[in-house]
């Protein structure tokens, strides 16, 4: 249809274009550093880094990792935080949606979702850290008039050496993000008619849709899972400030080794991301021998044809754990907002015993430096990430240069490479060819994060734009372009917007690329807030941390606000 | 070869930089106007920040340096830093011009070759400094030798809440046997942590009758013996601990954050001043004081070194150097500020400016010179790392 309306450019015309080299050079800007990170952190896991006058191959590093004490557990934490957030996440937001999607609770749900996911992670750690500790704010409200405790009790809540905090921590961050991805995902497939139909057929709202929508939801949300599971194992924030630390979750082991002044400790830190990046494939395989045994479970819990008679039950359980995921969060904001203008604030005093602005007045100046810096970066990041996504899905419309299904897996492949297993190789390289450490190379290697993210967010919005449009304006003497700069991106003026602004929020919540490309000469407010959070010092990390959640959510309102302005003498326009 | 090799380096032209002559100060600071220093120095202490940015406003206007502050989570990250640098062949215009350094990070860069110097002791106001009072001249034993400048003193104390610690504990048996009677209420920052390796080698030096052997290198052959107390006292302690020892503090501040949380109501220091300062910042309870144990404890120098392929060193030099003034001196020690101890030598200055050190309060819980007692001195270098590696092996797998 769409080839027989656009005739195939001739090609001439088509080696003067730029457009469709755009793809290609999407994928290089999303899988280049990727790939270059990955080999150079294999040439020293096989302990050769010539510029340390170390050649290989030798197996020296990975003995040394194995000799190491605290391999199996930290290995071990790594695979239970990152199962037990991914599954745990997964079964709330299927269960919520399946229970819940179309009703009341589910739209208040739906509404907090931007806000949630603005939220860095950071943040969100530092505040559920001081909420839920023995002498946190929780223990705080009700002590000592319930408790009866005047000093906090001696328990290991945050920190725990399971790392159940940790992963109820990623839980609070990712119920958000696949709950949107299942929204989604909802769009694609008639939903309602299925529910409709199996309830008709005497099945209960929860047990109908779980057996007629899951299967089609679940194979369109199956790569962000994947995703979530790969992020959850090799995290290094949360994992600093809500996981055990004797010993630590491998990845954080790994940043402590890349920093020991001992150069052999950097083979020795090479050889453990390979070793994460073999847990996360590991895992990853684990999932979906998983999933093949939940469908011929499920299989045969459709054909037993069971009505549901716990439905009532398990959707409430479900609608409790959201809830409390998105509680823990906003809480957890708040609590960081009190901080911010606190005086002393002692145990067990539910309040501060003073509010004061002199937190603000001494940390402003440096966090407001921070902001710029970070939004500086994170407007470059985002708006290149747009131009090459717009330019891609334009390429494709134009000339039939689509994805096929397997070609999408390399979207999501940057997100499912742990950052700790490429992100020291790609340091090293970018000293080796001697590039100028700043905010270029931070700004690309944010490109590659933001990338992936932002293609997702445009990509259904771009392709369900109506082509019949694009004929009347052809129709009405309008080349390609002018068709595209007046009718198709002005009518699609929200989802870019929303786009963009989710660039600027993944951008915002980078810890590791800031950190090691930036050589610690590129200060952002998330390096910052990480930095405190070494320190402790609570009042300074909500100043910091409600900084970096606006930098977050801002972009978000706007994306909302700005097409309802622009846009306010033309109602009909779906997007508008 | 040898021969040869020295041949080699004398053929090798000379860097396209040539490196500044420190003692010829007045072309130092010519150079000095409009570059900016990298300083990267710990950043989880908002009071020291804060110090920082003002040393930064007085070099630009003094000097025209812009000093920008690089907050690390562990200053051996510089390290690794220069290292990584120098593999590279980054040699003229690294990312980092001065190193907040000492103890085992100065004695591995200064190992390596990565340092620029000597320069410390050409520096103007090295006039000032206390050479014979204050270690200043080595560092964990290590000889500085002029490769970093120290700006302020540190010496181990212990901050106790005293609404539930009313008395001092004069020794690291007596913490130990109030740990006992009091279980869950004492903890360290966990090692390799700066502060968490001071407090091991601080209940070493204790628990020694003469730990004068820490002066040398440790050998294989004394390590186990002389370092067999403090596994012993450590077995006493880690069940008696927070949380039993399944987990610790990061680090000093997040420490004294357990205080005002009510969770411990005990902590090392190695600031005198440091809990004043926390008081006036709202980060301690007003009923906080602090104490030493009877024999004394340890004492060093916090230096700044500058990495030798800093392309701004001589605002780098005009830094280090407007660090031992007595301007910034005196706003170092005020504890409302920073409470550091000073480098300098009261009998060098001018009447004002002694004047200025010996009118500053010294704060509610800071102890007097007098009463801060007998400063012992570091191990060498090499007990603490292996002590450190130690403890991780025994402590930091635990579980």
């Amino acid at each position: 249809m769409r080839r027989g309306l656009w005739a195939a450019p001739s090609k001439r015309m088509r080696r003067r274009r730029f457009l469709p080299l755009l793809p290609a050079l999407t994928l290089l800007a999303m899988l280049g550093p990727v790939a270059a990170g990955l080999w150079w952190t294999l040439l020293p896991a096989f302990g050769h880094l010539p510029a340390a006058g170390l050649t290989g191959p030798s197996i020296d590093p990975f003995n040394a990792l194995f000799d190491w004490q605290g391999l199996p557990r930290a290995a071990f934490l790594s695979l239970s935080t990152g199962l037990i957030a991914t599954a745990v996440s997964l079964l709330i937001v299927t269960l919520v949606t399946a229970g819940w999607s179309g009703t009341k609770p589910f739209r208040v749900l739906e509404r907090l979702l931007s806000p949630l996911l603005s939220v860095p992670h950071a943040a969100a750690a530092f505040g559920l850290a001081f909420l839920i500790a023995p002498s946190g704010w929780l223990s705080r409200m009700v002590s000592p008039g319930l408790t009866g405790w005047e000093r906090p009790p001696d328990l290991l809540i945050v920190q725990d050496t399971w790392g159940l905090t940790m992963a109820a921590g990623l839980v609070a961050k990712e119920v958000p993000f696949l709950l949107l991805i299942t929204l989604a995902a909802l769009g694609q497939t008639d939903a309602r008619q299925s529910v409709n139909v199996a309830q008709a057929l005497g099945y209960g709202r929860l047990t109908g849709w779980l057996k007629t929508v899951f299967p089609r939801v679940y194979a369109q949300i199956r790569p962000p899972v994947y995703v979530v599971l790969a992020y959850s194992m090799s995290v290094v924030d949360v994992a600093v400030i809500l996981g055990p630390n004797t010993p630590p979750p491998l990845s954080v082991q790994i940043v402590k080794w890349m920093s020991d002044p001992d150069l052999a400790m950097r083979l020795v830190a090479a050889a453990g991301a390979l070793l994460q990046l073999g847990l996360v494939i590991g895992a990853l395989v684990l999932w979906r021998a998983g999933e093949s045994l939940v469908a011929f479970l499920g299989e045969r819990w459709i054909c037993a044809g069971r009505r549901g008679r716990w439905d009532g039950v398990v959707a409430g359980t479900a609608l409790f754990g959201g809830a409390a995921a998105a509680l823990a969060v906003l809480l957890g904001l708040l609590v960081l907002a009190i901080w911010s203008f606190a005086g002393f604030w002692g145990y067990p005093d539910a309040l501060p015993n003073g509010f004061t602005m002199r937190n603000w007045m001494r940390h402003g100046d440096g966090a407001l430096e921070a902001l710029g810096e970070t939004a500086f970066i994170a407007l470059v990041a985002a708006t290149a990430a747009v131009l090459l996504t717009i330019g891609c899905l334009e390429a494709e419309y134009r000339y039939g240069l689509r994805l096929r299904a397997r070609t999408v897996w390399l979207l999501y492949l940057p997100l499912l490479v742990p950052q700790i297993a490429f992100l020291p190789g790609l340091q090293t390289l970018l000293l080796g060819v001697g590039a100028e450490i700043g905010r270029i190379p931070v700004i690309v290697a944010h490109l590659v994060f933001v990338l992936p993210y932002v293609f997702l967010s445009l990509a259904d919005p771009y392709r369900a734009w109506d082509g019949r449009m694009g004929t009347i304006a052809s129709a009405l003497g309008a080349g390609p372009e002018r068709v595209l700069w007046h009718v198709r991106l002005p009518m699609l003026l929200r989802p870019i917007l929303t786009a963009f602004a989710v660039g600027l929020a993944v951008s915002v919540g980078q810890y590791l690329p800031t950190l090691l490309i930036g050589g610690g000469r590129v200060a952002t407010l998330t390096t910052e807030a990480v930095a405190l959070a070494s320190g402790g010092d609570r009042q300074a990390i909500g100043v910091y941390a409600l900084m970096q959640t606006g930098a977050a959510l801002i972009p978000f309102a706007l994306a909302l606000l700005v097409p309802a302005l622009v846009w306010r003498n033309r109602r009909g326009l779906r997007y508008g | 070869m040898k021969h040869l090799a020295v041949l080699a380096a004398l053929l090798t032209p000379l860097p396209a930089i040539a490196n500044p002559d420190p003692s010829d100060w007045t072309a130092v600071t010519e150079e000095a106007e409009g570059q900016t220093v990298f300083w990267n120095a710990w950043g989880g202490s908002t009071t020291t920040n804060d110090f920082i940015a003002w040393v930064g406003e007085r070099v630009a206007e003094d000097y025209g340096v812009t000093l920008e502050h690089v907050k690390l989570t562990d200053t051996a990250d510089a390290v690794t830093r220069v290292l990584a640098e120098k593999q590279a062949g980054e040699d003229d215009d690294g990312a980092i011009d001065m190193i907040w350094i000492n103890g085992a990070n100065f004695a591995a860069m200064k190992e390596a070759d990565l340092l620029f110097g000597p320069f410390a002791e050409q520096l103007p106001n090295w006039a000032f400094v206390d050479v014979e009072g204050k270690t200043v001249q080595t560092d964990f034993t290590v000889p500085v030798e002029g490769y970093e400048a120290p700006w302020a003193m540190a010496q181990v104390v212990f901050i106790h809440d005293t609404a539930d610690l009313a008395e001092p504990l004069g020794s690291m048996n007596a913490i130990l046997e109030w740990s006992q009677a009091n279980p869950g209420r004492f903890t360290y920052p966990q090692p390799p942590d700066f502060l968490g390796t001071t407090f091991l080698k601080q209940a070493l030096v204790d628990l020694l009758d003469d730990p004068s052997v820490l002066a040398d290198p440790a050998t294989d052959e004394n390590y186990a013996e002389v370092t067999a107390p403090l596994w012993a006292f450590l077995e006493d302690l880690t069940p008696t601990l927070w949380r039993e020892g399944r987990a610790y503090p990061a680090s000093g501040p997040a420490q004294l954050q357990l205080i005002a949380d009510g969770e411990v109501d005990l902590a090392i220091s190695f600031s005198p001043g440091e809990a004043t300062a926390a008081i006036a910042n709202n980060q301690l309870p007003p009923s906080v004081r602090t104490f030493v144990l009877d024999k004394g404890t340890i004492g060093n120098a916090s230096f700044v070194a500058i990495p030798y392929n800093s392309g701004s060193k001589e605002a780098a030099m005009v830094v280090a150097n407007f660090l031992m003034s007595p301007e910034a001196q005196v706003r170092a020690q005020n504890p409302e500020i920073l409470g550091y101890g000073t480098v300098l030598d009261m009998q060098a200055l001018s009447d004002d400016d002694r004047a200025a050190f010996e009118n500053l309060e010294l704060g509610i819980a800071t102890l007097s010179p007098a009463e801060l007692g007998t400063v012992q001195d570091e191990p060498h270098p090499s007990w603490m790392t292996r002590i450190a590696d130690d403890w991780a092996d025994r402590y930091g797998v635990a579980q």
